[in-house]
């Protein structure tokens, strides 16, 4: 009897809502939180940005005041950093991570529920502030001061609730390190395991050492402003600049948290809809780890305008430059890949191959703006707008979707609907173009960033922006009715779902069991791992 | 019905030159310019130089990508090949890119050292920043002024003013009192703010630079043709960040000695040669009445207060105090006349933007909107003794 109580326990989830999710230590149903809390935060941050689109859709004040559209691009910033992109990465990490390398589930699951549940209560205080005096962070995401100081109310809570997202990302990351190093099934060493886990691996340990850098900043503002400090008031003999480098310490890295693991999604889709392995496995990681020590050491890229000694300048020019090298490498590796394969154009792969081609060209953008002496040009303009909006939303938000159609059977059980899927994919990817590559032109123009009105010669382009953004944004709505549809039923999913699908996820079931793997699986020489032949 | 009959007549060529002739919109202002000075030709070589090689790297990578989904498909009954690595494939895609940067990063060097060459300068004009005008003193002349956002734009980019910003020539980007300077000459530009970060950014001079409280950033332009540029503030630094604009007109050597003996001569106090503000002036010397004070009062408010200190001068505590129910805005009057002219912290001077009767019908109205009733006036000839 107590035998079979206890079976009956290890069989499924509890039965009681509060169980099931405000308790759960489950890979699976954290995962499932911060994937639908990330998408909710991803339209959030979406609405904010129809404001500031719609406030730009023709020269002139019409809708809102300066300073709520500042307050519009800060938060929109905010939410989709820390509140979309980042929390869905971890929900993919949750989910697939135990399954990818034969684990029953994370090794922390306890904190695992803890790191979740602290992003509803940080929201609901970064959020809250726009109802206090004087309104949100209106100041940019980065947070510069001195104008970060002339905030009211919104300042300490808006820092305290970065520290809690802060803790909350650091806590997911050492539990993906402890997962990955600890947990993988005999027999999977670190290079065989599925690149997804290796750019998680690496992502984790970006998160570890420069989250901490952040919270540093922050709390340097919180006392230069309440405690009488002046790390940062050149009239107490701080320097307002020596933030700059602290903040972009901690910035750079995050920009590649953002999509290192993009690049393990990529990597995991393209070779099964080529059905032919990944080209240069070994390769791709060590393009990943090079990437990830190179995101140390080009902070300043981001304010080569402040004035640096010209050797300062150099330096951080050269090392900005030296990223597309391993950028590259990966880019031909996916190619490579592809090449006489024999492709189909599912869903997930076309956001695959939607990803590769946009984000070469938010790549190569960047090298132009990594050209330091052309950045002071470029710098603060739309042009940068437009480059690090290929790079999140057509590299790291297409990843996202490539990975959420990619996993969706495995996850429900269901096929999603192929036809709407498709659909989403060919609007988003339409307008997605029509939004952000005219900004190109905008900023070299002279158009600059973060302004709610406009010398009218910057008209057209705005008002074609503003459309594709209107269009784009209706587009994501098709996503979220693909997902409830897929969560509802549909097609039945086989365990393989994808024919030329490799890796331990699909030995599972679909939906897997509630434990993932009570035993862990034989790992065969070579079965089902990337960049080994079939 | 005007705007969306232009909008759609333009959308259609607009998404027209995308697909098919982008360069071709030069008009609609789609690259960077080549500016007027040297340094700006050279970083418009530079970017072309980049610019290109994106494109052609782009080309390549785009068309081996088109090429293989044509061709490597499934419905057309190939089989996947199954190779999956090349050493020397992947040596040569990590050398030649690295040969293509280093073929960028010479000239990109060349250009940034020139950039930094600020030494043996003819002109010396220090910039200062503030929430929301730039300050410029010229360090050998003795002139010193200040150049904000013109009357007009100011007027139909306040929210919902119904006004059309089209028929506003140059909105956004004209102000009140332009920076001259003169041509063929270096011009070294020392840049600072006095409150948040500014970054100042004309893109004829070919680069921007911050301006930061407290420190001071130096750069150079040599502008070889005479001409008017336009550009602005390029740091987001507060509410007004996009209604701070940079208008510099270069002159010719002797238009720009003749302006320079000009302001000489305005701040010796000179009567001003420029007759045509004159008689404004005169008109509004003499005593006013509580209305006449009240109503100008209200406009100058909404103009020059309003952003920081808000429409019904609550503030935004505790950067920008609150003026209803302030004790010092009600006390004695000097004292407020005192600060509206000279500043103090984050409040920037006004004395050199507005005329006698303006700051004394501002002082007059914060005396007496908001709730606060002091129930007397400032006449200009107190602001004109306070001066
Ligand atoms: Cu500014």
């Amino acid at each position: 009897m107590t035998a079979a109580t206890h079976d009956e326990h290890h069989a499924g989830p509890p039965s009681s809502f509060l169980d099931r999710w405000l308790f759960t230590t489950n890979h699976k149903d954290i995962g499932t939180l911060y994937l639908l809390f990330a998408l909710l935060m991803f339209f959030v941050g979406g609405a904010m940005a129809m404001v500031i689109r719609a406030e730009l859709f023709q020269p002139g004040m019409q809708l809102v005041d300066p300073y709520f559209f500042n307050q519009m691009t800060t938060m929109h910033a905010l939410v989709m950093i820390f509140g979309a992109v980042m929390p869905a990465f971890v929900g993919l990490a949750n989910w697939m991570i135990p399954i990818q390398i034969g684990a029953p589930d994370m090794a922390l699951p306890r904190m695992n529920n803890w790191s979740f549940w602290i992003l509803p209560f940080a929201f609901a205080i970064m959020l809250a502030t726009f109802l206090m005096p004087g309104g949100a962070l209106a100041g940019g995401w980065t947070m510069y001061p001195p104008l970060m100081l002339q905030h009211g109310m919104a300042f300490p809570f808006a820092i305290f609730a970065i520290h809690l997202l802060g803790i909350s990302s650091i806590m997911g990351a050492i539990n993906v390190v402890a997962t990955i190093l600890n947990m993988r099934a005999p027999g999977m060493t670190l290079m065989k395991m599925p690149l997804f886990v290796w750019t998680w691996l690496i992502t984790a340990y970006l998160i570890i050492a420069v989250m901490p850098v952040l919270a540093g900043a922050i709390t340097m503002l919180l006392t230069d402003q309440y405690f009488g400090t002046s790390f940062f008031s050149a009239a107490g003999g701080g320097d307002p600049v020596m933030y700059q480098h602290i903040f972009w310490f901690f910035g750079h890295p995050e920009v590649y948290i953002m999509i290192l693991p993009a690049f393990g999604i990529v990597s995991a889709i393209i070779p099964t809809f080529a059905r032919k392995p990944l080209f240069g496995y070994s390769s791709m990681v060590y393009a990943v780890a090079s990437i990830a020590f190179l995101s140390f050491i080009v902070w300043a890229h981001h304010m080569f305008t402040v004035g640096m000694p010209l050797a300062g300048e150099l330096f951080f020019m050269y090392a900005t430059m030296l990223i597309a090298v391993p950028t590259g490498v990966k880019v031909f590796n996916w190619i490579a890949t592809m090449w006489r394969g024999a492709m189909t154009f599912e869903t997930p792969m076309l956001f695959a191959i939607g990803f590769v081609i946009l984000f070469t060209i938010g790549g190569l953008s960047g090298i132009m703006l990594a050209i330091a002496p052309a950045d002071y040009q470029y710098h603060d303009t739309y042009f940068v707008v437009a480059h690090f909006h290929y790079v999140l939303v057509t590299g790291a938000v297409f990843s996202l979707f490539a990975a959420a159609y990619y996993w969706l059977p495995k996850w429900t059980g269901h096929m999603y609907d192929e036809r709407l899927g498709k659909w989403h994919f060919w609007l988003s990817v339409i307008t997605v173009n029509v939004l952000f590559f005219p900004q190109h032109f905008l900023g070299l123009a002279g158009m600059p960033r973060r302004i709610p009105d406009y010398a009218v010669q910057f008209t057209e382009f705005n008002m074609i922006s503003s459309i594709g953004g209107f269009a784009f944004g209706l587009s994501q709505l098709i996503f979220v009715w693909v997902v409830i549809k897929c969560i509802r039923g549909g097609e039945k999913a086989t365990d393989q779902v994808w024919e030329g699908a490799r890796g331990l996820e699909w030995t599972l079931s679909s939906p897997p069991p509630y434990h993932s793997f009570t035993t862990p699986p034989k790992i065969e020489s070579s079965a089902g791992l990337e960049g080994s032949p079939r | 019905m005007k705007v969306t009959k232009r909008l759609g007549a333009r959308l259609g060529l607009g998404l027209g030159l995308l697909l098919a002739a982008g360069p071709a919109a030069a008009s609609w202002g789609m690259n960077l310019t080549r500016g007027v000075t040297s340094l700006s030709q050279s970083v418009y070589d530079l970017h072309m130089l980049v610019l290109w090689i994106c494109v052609v790297i782009g080309t390549v990578v785009f068309g081996l990508i088109l090429w293989s989904v044509i061709h490597h498909r499934k419905s057309r009954g190939v089989t996947a090949a199954q190779f999956h690595h090349s050493t020397a494939v992947e040596i040569a895609w990590t050398v030649v890119p690295m040969l293509i940067l280093i073929a960028m990063a010479i000239p990109a060097t060349r250009v940034l050292v020139a950039m930094h060459d600020t030494g043996d300068a003819d002109v010396t004009i220090k910039v200062t920043g503030y929430q929301w005008m730039w300050e410029y003193e010229y360090i050998d002349e003795d002139i010193q002024f200040f150049s904000r956002l013109d009357r007009e734009s100011d007027r139909v980019r306040q929210l919902r003013s119904g006004l059309d910003p089209r028929e506003v020539e140059n909105y956004l980007l004209n102000v009140d009192k332009p920076l001259v300077v003169p041509v063929n000459q270096k011009i070294r530009f020392l840049l600072t703010a006095n409150d948040v970060i500014h970054s100042f950014w004309v893109p004829d001079l070919g680069w921007k630079r911050d301006a930061i409280p407290g420190f001071i950033n130096e750069a150079w332009a040599e502008i070889q043709e005479p001409g008017i540029y336009r550009g602005q503030c390029a740091e987001l630094c507060g509410r007004d960040h996009a209604f701070m604009p940079i208008v510099v007109i270069a002159k010719s050597q002797e238009d720009y000695e003749a302006w320079i003996a000009e302001q000489r001569a305005e701040a010796n106090g000179v009567p001003e040669v420029a007759a045509e503000e004159a008689p404004v002036e005169e008109a509004v010397a003499a005593d006013m009445d509580m209305d006449d004070l009240m109503q100008r009062g209200e406009d100058v408010y909404g103009a020059q207060c309003a952003a920081c200190h808000q429409a019904d001068g609550r503030g935004n505590p505790p950067m920008f105090p609150t003026l209803a129910g302030s004790d010092f805005v009600v006390g004695p009057a000097e004292d407020v006349i005192d600060i509206v002219l000279n500043g103090q912290g984050a409040m920037p001077p006004l004395g050199g933007v507005l005329d006698d009767a303006d700051v004394a019908s501002v002082v007059t109205y914060i005396r007496n909107a908001f709730g606060n009733e002091t129930g007397d006036v400032v006449q200009p000839a107190d602001v004109q003794a306070a001066r």
